[in-house]
């Protein structure tokens, strides 16, 4: 079983390793998004300091939106995902492994760069530590919850845009834990620990319930 | 073994057959017939359980397919329309994937001797969308060589393959149905089905 998820995950990072612009796509939407507000702001340190975390959370989601609607419809497209389905092989693992797949391609980067993003919204050390703990967290949920909506919107016409009126309602605890959680550690007393906790807990609860979720989805997209 | 009864099955507000009855037995060949828009892809994808049908059952081995869920799966081929292999793929890694998910025996000397049955040496290391249309549909085909499953239901498997390969998949199918396999299939070739049993569904009627 194990064999079959490595399988896949490793199909999915072959398959973007050999179309990288996918992937490059989504980073440099995020760092543009980014960017775009102390342009638009002014630079008063003070300014970004308050904007930094939100700013941050709001252009990961929906960087993490932009990748969700091929998540599930290329293997459409050419039939693989039929396939899949007449396996014997459990479905939620199936999509579990393209979820990885998915986050490992689109979240993880954002993890990694946020130093970056942090330094140009002039956040302290500990703050950025807070953000990447925070995405680290955070991002694997919106891979996860996504998926259930891109299997529910999977071969419809238009459906990138209801896929994001489904979706992003549903991302609102991880911003505000997210975001509160950098917020809270820039001051000195106070403890982040319960937003990091809290993020935790969305995690789990996301990689239980998602997987069958989606796979339900799938079953009644592809009739 | 397979069994369907009084199967009705609508797409949108169409009836396309209802009260249709048929058993495929072990080491038969079913070939379903019908115009086109008759409902024929319909029938087999209804059997493989990827659409669920309006009304009546379907039996394998006497049990509900709905109920066996991936038992019923893991005797089950189904070749569709689409090939279900990634193009930026080689044929080679397009196989071993599909045989790992398959639960087929997945060792390299299998995989490579069915590509060069199928008459794909020489092309193993392209993407399969460098691939011409037969070509793609040959590679597809070669998950029936590793495929040990009991059941196959192929859907105009014939379309896009030269002589060469058409002949190939014959053999193929009547290899499967002299085996004790089962094989349901459409085709609107006139191509002679020597094997075993064959018997005729006639739909749109």
């Amino acid at each position: 079983m194990l064999r079959v998820f490595w399988s896949l995950l490793h199909r999915d990072l072959l398959l973007a390793m050999r179309r990288r612009t996918d992937v490059l796509t989504t980073l440099f939407f995020f760092v543009i998004v980014v960017s775009l507000f102390p342009l638009g702001v002014g630079t008063e340190t003070q300014t970004l300091r308050i904007l930094g975390p939100g700013v941050v959370w709001v252009a990961a989601l929906l960087a993490s939106m932009l990748a969700l609607e091929r998540l599930f419809a290329a293997d459409y497209e050419d039939g693989t995902l039929e396939q899949m389905l007449l396996t014997d092989q459990p479905l939620p693992l199936l999509v579990l492994a393209k979820v990885t797949a998915h986050w490992l391609l689109t979240g993880l980067p954002l993890v990694l760069i946020a130093p970056l993003v942090g330094m140009q919204y002039r956040l302290s050390d500990t703050e950025i530590g807070v953000m990447m703990l925070a995405l680290l967290l955070g991002t694997p949920v919106l891979s996860l919850i996504g998926a259930i909506g891109a299997a529910l919107t999977l071969g419809l016409r238009g459906g990138g845009i209801l896929l994001s009126l489904l979706i992003l309602p549903l991302y609102i605890p991880v911003l505000v834990y997210g975001a509160g959680a950098v917020e809270v550690s820039a001051v000195d007393l106070a403890d982040t620990r319960p937003y990091l906790m809290l993020l935790g807990a969305f995690l789990l609860s996301a990689l239980a319930l998602a997987p069958p979720a989606s796979s339900v989805a799938l079953r009644i997209s592809i009739q | 073994m397979l069994q369907a009864t009084q199967l009705e099955c609508r797409r949108g507000d169409r009836l396309l057959f209802s009260g249709l009855d048929f058993e495929v037995d072990a080491g038969t060949l079913l070939h379903v017939r019908g115009r086109n828009g008759s409902g024929k892809t319909t029938l087999l994808r209804t059997l493989c359980g990827l659409y669920s049908q309006d009304s009546g059952e379907i039996r394998w081995k006497g049990v509900p397919t709905r109920r066996l869920a991936e038992d019923y799966r893991r005797e089950l081929m189904y070749f569709g329309h689409l090939n279900g292999i990634k193009g930026d793929l080689t044929g080679i890694e397009n196989l071993r994937l599909s045989a790992t998910l398959d639960g087929d025996a997945a060792d390299s000397d299998a995989i490579w001797e069915a590509l060069g049955r199928i008459g794909l040496f020489g092309f193993e290391d392209l993407p399969t969308r460098m691939l011409s249309q037969g070509q793609k549909k040959r590679v597809a085909l070669a998950r029936l060589i590793l495929s040990r499953a009991p059941l196959w239901i192929l859907d105009e498997p014939f379309t896009a393959l030269d002589m060469d390969a058409v002949d190939l998949l014959q053999g193929l199918i009547a290899d499967h149905v002299a085996g004790g396999g089962m094989t349901v299939l459409t085709t609107h070739q006139a191509v002679p089905l020597t094997s075993g049993q064959a018997r005729h569904l006639d739909l749109g009627r």
